[in-house]
């Protein structure tokens, strides 16, 4: 088939370009199962150079292909031709500054990433026959659903509420805090819930539910986001997630 | 310009890289890592099935029994030295990664989990082994996630998407490198008294890979243009099973879980290649065999590929027949194997609970690469001389633990403990040495490369080199290879390079962000890598392991016993030659150690 792309494109260097504009790319036969990256390269390698974008694995993994494709945040190597039809716009991520065509300053949001504090804390000894710490496999899967995201920033960069106010920390930092609030080993939960529940914490969340469709990982975050705000209400995770499943979920619904 | 200066430099941000940054800081040592990428996007996050260790949660298992399948598996091609180095300090090494909070799956009693996969065995051989320790089918996500939480919480300094495109010498000692800031087209100038390689491979030399875009060699090719040589680099390993045509990995661990290898005549086909361990063979005796089996026609529809077989009724069907009690459900599958799952529900539309998988070899990984020892300081010849200042650990190094043929889960191993030996021993060093001052204008060659390809007014664009590079290289220097296809691929590939130098345009004439600059960099590295790896293949007259040779069908233990090391002739200039003259020096023996008091060691010949 035929496939027409609209692309909003900047380049910050050349007079003219230097302010976003949309430029259309036409590709014939293309097959109904080509990824969007791979026809993206095909415009880059066959049409035009200076088309610029991030990407690595091609394959839904390293998360660096994030955009807006049909208004839509997706990777763009998880997203194939049979998905969008033969007319695909694509946009930057909304929310982070634009540097050049789809590429967009990841710092903001890896700044918020770090604020929560994203990484095992346990102070305690480990077991004296120097193995692993025993964890029940129920235990584990509490917060398995979090352990998968990929920082592509697709949850966060589709949240109304970070457009507005890009000091909340928002949906992919809060994603990462709970795979460890929520991990029976770990022992920070206290001091992210305090970071959590201030300001720009979970409470700037109004549950609008972007984030939950727009995570390529199929991370249920607007339930994760819940569960944190449940922690916070009650001063521990404690009990959370047992009694969270029903209401949380439904409220998504 | 810009010049940092560090105890330490990394490039690269994967696992190897992160591990060898934590523990160079752990050393006190001001330590910066430089990556093009930012770390999570680094391929250690695609590894699927596991790490190997033997933990022996499940069943008894013995470090001194992964020291031999990797040998083994290896074609005894392996350092011995250094195998029983990866199978002893494993179990450390993910005993740690568990305290640094990586979510392992759990055993009923709360322990790490593990399951089978090819090649690792119980008792030098006898049956397949519970060893690759896993959380879920994204364990290599864990793993690039724990590190960077814990280089996060130990501040260790990142130099995101920062390309490094050259090594600094001066005074006999590696003294830094030189990196281009994407997202200025600034170069800087990072100064160091230890630097270590960890940027991983460059399966983008072959059309069908399961390698990340960003996999180009560039670190390797670094090193090679700079006269450092490559060890090994004919051994490139074709994993069995990629989705077809599109070279996505699907993880040893679906046959680590009860799946089979299926042909178009719905023969379970390793049966014959394999007797005792079939399906879990090593990747390099899988691959050929579906090679051969395509050859003979057996492929699905008599076409290029043959299934991959997880539905419960195959699995149950072969599980009941071998005698064993164990059953699977389709719930069971989803558990163990969701990302699979979801790559060939979104990218085939197959589900693989229901139907089998079209699969076909792919293009995965690197056993050669820049040669080090167990500390991984970088060595220079057949006398193991350790070049001062240089390290290499990951895919990108060749210790040699994986020898002619890596197996699964090895490649996780090795990043965790070479990267941190490799860390230790650049903190240790750095304590003990000063800076190596830094050559005259260290950036002018590379700055001079960099402009001759941003004004450069040639008519072919950098992808259509690469990818009549990578077609070659498919067609004659993959699964089974011989003397006049290689010839054919070496003669394209050194055109290639000739239109590379004098024949080549691109686009962006920017420097913010310039891709399109990046990626016919990355061309240049790929074919010099494509061209010594053909050179090194051709050399090696033998088959063994990930070298399958028609012309040489058989290993040839008495006379191939070394390793090949290649190294660019420096004399004609790194960059201003169209052709590097590589020199080959077949000096360097394999380390045999552990076969000298251990008859199981001795290289004997390979049977599944």
């Amino acid at each position: 088939m035929d496939v027409t792309f609209r692309i909003r494109r900047f380049n910050p260097e050349i007079p003219g370009k230097n302010k976003p504009y949309w430029q259309e790319f036409h590709l014939t036969d293309v097959e109904e199962t080509d990824r969007v990256l791979e026809l993206m390269h095909r415009i880059k390698w066959e049409q035009d150079g200076t088309l610029t974008l991030r990407r690595a694995c091609a394959h839904g993994v390293c998360g660096s292909d994030a955009m807006r494709i049909n208004g839509v945040n997706r990777l763009a190597c998880k997203v194939l031709a049979r998905d969008v039809g033969n007319r695909i716009q694509v946009e930057p991520l909304i929310g982070l500054p634009v540097l050049k065509d789809l590429v967009v300053d990841m710092e903001p949001f890896f700044a918020n990433y770090r604020a929560v504090m994203p990484y095992f804390i346990n102070d305690s000894p480990v077991p004296a026959d120097g193995r692993e710490r025993r964890q029940s496999q129920e235990d584990r899967e509490k917060f398995d659903d979090t352990t998968k995201c990929i920082l592509c920033a697709a949850c966060t960069t589709s949240c109304p509420s970070y457009w507005a106010n890009g000091q909340y920390v928002g949906p992919a930092a809060i994603v990462q805090a709970h795979r460890f609030i929520f991990d029976s080993r770990d022992e920070g939960a206290q001091e992210r819930l305090e970071v959590l529940g201030e300001p720009n914490g979970v409470w700037r969340c109004r549950t609008i539910y972007n984030c939950t469709p727009a995570c390529p990982r199929g991370i249920q975050v607007t339930r994760a986001i819940g569960e944190v705000k449940l922690a916070i209400r009650s001063g521990s995770p404690e009990g959370i997630i047992e009694e969270s499943v029903g209401p949380v979920a439904s409220s998504n619904s | 310009m810009k010049i940092h200066q560090y105890d330490a430099v990394v490039v690269g941000a994967g696992g190897a890289g992160l591990m060898a940054a934590l523990y160079a800081t752990k050393t006190g040592a001001s330590v910066a890592v430089v990556s093009k990428l930012y770390p999570t996007r680094s391929h250690t996050g695609t590894a699927q099935g596991g790490i190997g260790a033997a933990l022996g949660n499940l069943e008894e298992d013995s470090p001194l029994w992964h020291a031999y399948d990797t040998v083994k598996g290896g074609d005894y091609l392996t350092d011995q030295n250094a195998a029983k180095v990866l199978a002893d300090e494993a179990i450390d090494a993910v005993i740690e990664l568990e305290h640094m909070g990586l979510p392992f799956d759990r055993t009923d009693d709360g322990r790490i989990s593990q399951r089978r996969f090819g090649g690792h065995t119980s008792n030098f051989g006898e049956k397949p082994v519970r060893r690759a320790c896993h959380a879920a089918d994204r364990t290599g996500h864990m793993i690039l996630q724990t590190l960077y939480q814990q280089c996060i919480k130990h501040n260790v300094m990142f130099f995101d998407e920062y390309h490094v495109v050259d090594v600094i010498k001066n005074q006999g000692a590696v003294c830094g490198v030189v990196a281009l800031e994407l997202g200025t087209g600034e170069m800087h100038i990072f100064h160091s008294k230890a630097t270590l390689f960890a940027t991983g491979g460059w399966g983008r030399v072959w059309s069908v890979t399961s390698n990340a875009h960003s996999l180009t060699g560039d670190g390797a090719a670094a090193i090679y243009r700079r006269g450092i040589p490559l060890q090994d680099l004919e051994f490139f390993q074709f994993h069995p099973t990629g989705i077809y045509k599109m070279g996505i990995l699907i993880t040893e661990g679906v046959r680590g879980e009860g799946g089979v290898l299926i042909n178009g005549r719905g023969e379970r086909f390793m049966e014959k290649y394999a007797p005792s361990i079939k399906d879990l063979a090593s990747r390099d005796v899988v691959s050929r065999a579906i090679f051969l089996e395509v050859q003979k026609g057996n492929g699905i529809k008599g076409k290029d590929y043959v299934y991959l077989d997880v539905t419960p009724e195959t699995v149950n069907r072969y599980l009941a027949e071998a005698g064993e009690t164990r059953r699977i459900d389709g719930e069971y599958i989803e558990k163990k194997l969701p990302d699979i799952l979801d790559f060939c529900r979104t990218y085939l539309g197959v589900d693989p609970v229901k139907e089998p998988m079209p699969i076909q070899p792919t293009a995965h990984y690197a056993m050669g690469g820049i040669p080090t020892n167990v500390d991984a300081e970088v060595v220079i010849d057949e006398n193991w001389t350790v070049l001062p200042g240089l390290y290499a650990a990951g895919e990108v190094a060749c210790v040699s633990v994986h020898g002619a043929n890596r197996l699964g889960t090895n490649s996780l191993v090795d990043l965790i403990v070479f990267g941190r030996r490799g860390g230790k021993h650049m903190g240790e060093y750095a304590k003990q040495t000063d800076f190596v001052p830094l050559p005259p204008n260290p950036a002018a060659e590379i700055e001079a490369e960099m402009k001759r390809i941003r004004e450069s007014t040639g008519k072919t664009r950098p992808g259509v080199l690469r990818q009549s590079m990578q077609q070659t290289m498919m067609e004659n220097v993959s699964v089974f290879r011989h003397e006049s296809g290689m010839k054919d691929a070496l003669d394209v590939v050194r055109e290639l390079k000739e239109r590379y130098r004098n024949d080549i345009t691109i686009d962006d004439k920017g420097y913010k962000f310039n891709t399109d600059l990046l990626e016919a960099w990355e061309l240049g590295c790929l074919l010099d890598l494509a061209e010594a790896t053909t050179i090194s293949a051709m050399t090696r007259t033998e088959s063994r392991g990930g070298h399958s040779r028609d012309d040489y069908k058989q290993r040839d233990d008495a006379n191939w016993l070394v390793h090949t090391l290649v190294t660019a002739n420096d004399a004609a200039g790194p960059y201003g030659s169209t052709t590097i003259e590589p020199e080959i020096n077949l000096k360097k023996k394999v380390d045999l150690s552990l076969s000298e008091h251990d008859e199981r060691f001795k290289p004997k010949e390979r049977v599944y």
